[in-house]
């Protein structure tokens, strides 16, 4: 039985993957190799490093574990240790893993871990040990340069935000803590997964991980309509984009025969890339589908809009998702899967191109309405899509090291971002309102809150010598070297985009932490009423030593990154990270122009000219606002009030107060007609199918009774009558049929 | 029918008159429409019990009369059947009426119209 079912199986399998044989008819022209200028290597199985494994297990573990204190009923700070330490411990093995695995150098390695997904099959026209009669998906790490280099700062800045959480979520401690630290631990390892996976499906499977840990945990406040709601909508946008990447995932095992990384890669450059079935349509379609995962994931144009949602689950969460896990995988599926993309653009498609364009616009456009939001949580979530936005443009312009270490920039001032606004919103009785919340510099216990916000602010603005400043200079740099539709229009945009952030992120800053000092804490909070005294006067209270800590230790982090990126360039080698990304399967790009030929931007080389250009682009936007929020903060709204009152550009400030009104065209595009439809259906559904079809069959009978019901009037004479009656007739009927001689 | 007793059918008479016949039928029927008037007519459920005791008596001496004609025992066969199932019956129909009785004081038929509709 087994076996004629493999049988029937196989045979189907063999049918599709049949014309692999041939050379590819998509792909290359005339069947020549495609010509990736740095070769990507084939992996060697290793046992050395089957350390590794560790670093997806621990937070496996604590997941685990911290379901088990909710079961025991567990009331101390037990899960959130439990958490550090198994977020740290994968840190540490991260860290020796790297070290021993020497990114550097173009070698990766796998570590088999077990065997997950592991079929072959053969038949007549083919055998068994070929890609296209068998499907590998093992529970195995892919560890180069790209995955090496990604892990280490998801699990530093999941150990950090953990420690800070422990302080954070204290007024939670019992059932609640242990759920949150759950959700933690699930988080990371579904990470870890996604980055260290051996294969597409493994990465899928982390993929789904983020998405459900993230549903979980923007929904911690379960009773909160708005967090339930923004649980959802986080997960609901996700799904859009994740049937994008499983019909690439599909489509990729069905054109290239294998979903492991180091198979496909091996595939595609020995120039049998795509079979070919679909006459090609499907392998150009490959790119498409990834990207709309991609996008979905990581909040882009035009699914991004759950993401400033997201922020209606407890702050460090947000950290979480902004900084270091989910919105990272998109761009980690893009860089892992660059080759494809390259592919593409070899044949002449637009992939990446596109990529660029929805990350440019989305820049541009999360900044402008990032400049207009009142809520600072909200602000720092718009800078983030934003930034997103430089990510995948970098990506699409070819900078893949550009976007890889924009991502480790902007994890480390995004999370230190975040964890102040967090701090600020903890002491502050829930106030995230910047026009109620002004001069916290001068308050007791709030200087360490104060100088490490001014940091993180400082590198999302790109100031000059940050670490973010270096990051965005390299992708902006590549938009005007890369030829493509329209980038050096796109490197314009990101220019200015550049200075739109400087000038939200300052504002925030100037507004909270400069000025007369004055605060009101949130009318209706009950997220922390100890801030109250008896007489029920406001006091904040001030964060404590491990909130403080963690800020300190993200600020030196951020620090060092631009010290590590700029001495490295003067010691005349090529950056560590650069290395690292470029000898990964995703640093195939730049290799693909020929050096020293490439355009200039006001006469010198990009890369010099930008330090002056998007610098100074920064540092006007940071003078607009010290000017607009710190000196003269009536001129902002003199400015506003201006604005409003004038017909032609009056609509300016409002829309980008309303966010573009982007909900209300989802709502008027989407959800209304799907939601006349629903109706329209379910009045049909009452009237046709419930109301004539099962309730009129229903009634028939009944109709039919009500002829006959006034017979039965429990008289018992009447009964008799009527049979006598009906006896009367049948014997008047055989005297009639007698009269005639019937019978 | 084909008798085993031969011996006996010649001490039977020979058959009746259909004038006799008429006469019997005539009783029958006039039985009949007593019982079937008195049944309709009647309110007491003692009174239209025994009044359809007369309309079976009624079928009964029809049987009789038809057996007789043809000189075939299957008339008196029924009726010894019928006398049987009306004693049951009775039984059963008077009982029943003592239980009515008991539930409501009166033997008015018309007491008992609750599973009318409207």
């Amino acid at each position: 039985m087994l076996s004629a079912v493999s049988t029937i199986a196989s045979s189907t399998l063999v049918a599709l993957a049949a014309p692999a044989g041939g050379d590819g008819a998509h792909g290359s022209p005339a069947g020549e190799p495609f010509g990736f200028q740095h070769p990507i290597r084939a992996a060697v199985e290793s046992t050395d490093l089957s350390l590794a494994q560790w670093i997806v297990w621990l937070p496996a573990i604590s997941a685990v574990l911290c379901g088990l204190y909710a079961a025991l009923g567990v009331k101390n700070r037990l899960p959130a240790w439990t958490t550090v330490a198994a977020l740290a411990g994968s840190f540490v093995i991260a860290v020796l893993t790297l070290m021993r695995l020497d990114p550097t150098t173009d070698q990766p390695v796998v570590v088999h871990l077990f065997d997950w997904i592991d079929l072959s099959w053969s038949s007549d026209a083919g055998s068994a040990t070929d890609r296209w009669h068998s499907l590998r998906a093992n529970f195995a790490l892919y560890l180069d340069g790209l995955s090496a280099y990604w892990i280490i700062f998801v699990t530093l800045l999941g150990t950090l935000i953990a420690f800070y959480a422990s302080e954070y979520m204290d007024e939670d401690r019992g059932i609640g803590y242990c759920r949150f630290f759950a959700g933690v631990s699930i988080f990371l390892f579904a990470m870890t997964c996604l980055v260290l996976g051996e294969n597409l499906v493994m990465l899928y499977l982390g993929w789904e991980g983020v998405g459900l840990a993230s549903y979980l945990l923007i929904g911690y406040y379960y009773r909160k309509p708005a967090a339930v709601a923004a649980a959802k909508k986080a997960f609901i946008m996700n799904r859009i984009g994740d049937v994008g990447l499983a019909i690439g995932i599909y489509l990729i095992w069905l054109e290239y025969g294998s979903l492991q990384y180091d198979v496909l890669f091996d595939a595609l450059q020995g120039g049998d890339a795509g079979a070919g079935q679909y006459d090609g349509w499907a392998a150009a379609l490959i790119p498409w589908c990834l990207m709309l995962g991609a996008f979905g994931k990581s909040a882009q144009l035009p699914l991004y809009v759950w993401l400033p949602d997201a922020m209606e689950g407890p702050t460090p969460v947000s950290a979480l998702i902004h900084a270091a896990t989910m919105v990272t995988a998109g761009v980690y599926l893009i860089a892992r899967t660059m080759p494809l993309f390259l592919l593409n653009q070899a044949d002449g498609g637009h992939a990446l191109e596109v990529v660029a364009w929805v990350g440019g616009l989305t820049a541009l456009l999360a900044a402008t309405i990032g400049m207009a939001q009142y809520d600072i949580k909200r602000v720092m979530a718009y800078s983030t899509v934003s930034q997103l936005g430089y990510m995948f443009m970098g990506l699409g312009v070819l900078s893949t090291f550009g976007a890889c270490y924009h991502v480790l920039t902007h994890a480390f001032f995004k999370a230190l971002l975040f964890l102040c606004c967090g701090a600020i919103m903890h002491g502050f009785g829930g106030q995230l309102d910047l026009r109620k919340l002004s001069g916290l510099r001068r308050l007791k216990g709030w200087r360490i809150v104060c100088w490490t916000m001014f940091i993180g602010g400082l590198w999302l603005a790109g100031f000059p010598f940050s670490a973010g400043f270096f990051s965005k200079d390299e992708i902006l740099a590549q938009a005007f070297i890369s030829p493509g539709v329209g980038f050096r229009a796109l490197g314009w945009i990101g220019i200015v985009t550049a200075g739109l952030t400087a000038y939200y992120t300052f504002r925030v800053w100037f507004r909270v932490f400069t000025g007369p000092t004055y605060y009101k804490p949130e009318e209706d909070h009950g997220h922390d009423d100890h801030g109250h005294d008896h007489d029920g006067e406001f006091h904040p209270h001030a964060p404590g030593f491990r909130i403080k800590l963690v800020l300190v230790l993200l600020s030196i982090g951020a620090i060092w990154l631009a010290a590590g990126y700029f001495l490295s360039g003067f010691w005349g080698t090529q950056p560590w990270i650069k290395q690292a990304i470029e000898n990964s399967s995703a640093g195939t790009g730049l290799q693909l122009f020929p050096e020293g030929a490439h355009p200039t931007l006001f006469g010198f080389d990009p890369h010099l000219s930008m330090y002056f250009v998007s610098g100074s682009f920064g540092i006007v936007g940071l003078g607009l606002a010290w000017w607009f929020h710190c000196v003269n903060r009536k001129s902002a709204d003199d400015l506003r009030n201006w604005m409003l009152s004038r017909r032609w550009i009056g609509w300016l400030p409002k829309a980008m107060e309303r966010k573009w009104y982007v909900d209300e065209i989802y709502i008027g595009a989407i959800r209304f007609p799907l939601w006349i439809t629903s109706q329209a259906l379910y009045v049909f559904d009452r009237i046709f199918v419930d109301g004539l079809m099962v309730n009129g069959t229903a009634r028939l009978p009944r109709f039919a009774a009500e002829i006959f019901r006034p017979l039965y009037n429990g008289v018992l004479q009447g009964y008799g009558a009527s049979m006598a009656g009906g006896l009367a007739l049948v014997l008047a009927w055989l005297v009639w049929v007698w009269m005639r001689g019937g019978i | 029918m084909n008798l085993a007793m031969p011996s006996l059918l010649a001490q039977i008479p020979t058959e009746m008159s259909p004038g006799t016949l008429q006469v019997v039928m005539l009783t029958s029927a006039v039985l009949f429409a007593v019982g079937m008037i008195g049944f309709l007519t009647r309110r007491n459920m003692i009174l239209m019990f025994l009044c359809t005791e007369l309309m079976f008596q009624a079928a009964a001496i029809a049987m009789i009369a038809f057996g007789r004609m043809h000189l075939d025992p299957q008339g008196q066969v029924f009726v010894i059947f019928i006398l049987t199932v009306a004693a049951a019956e009775a039984a059963l129909a008077l009982g029943l009426v003592v239980l009515l009785y008991r539930r409501k004081p009166t033997l008015d038929a018309e007491a008992w119209s609750e599973l009318k509709e409207c």
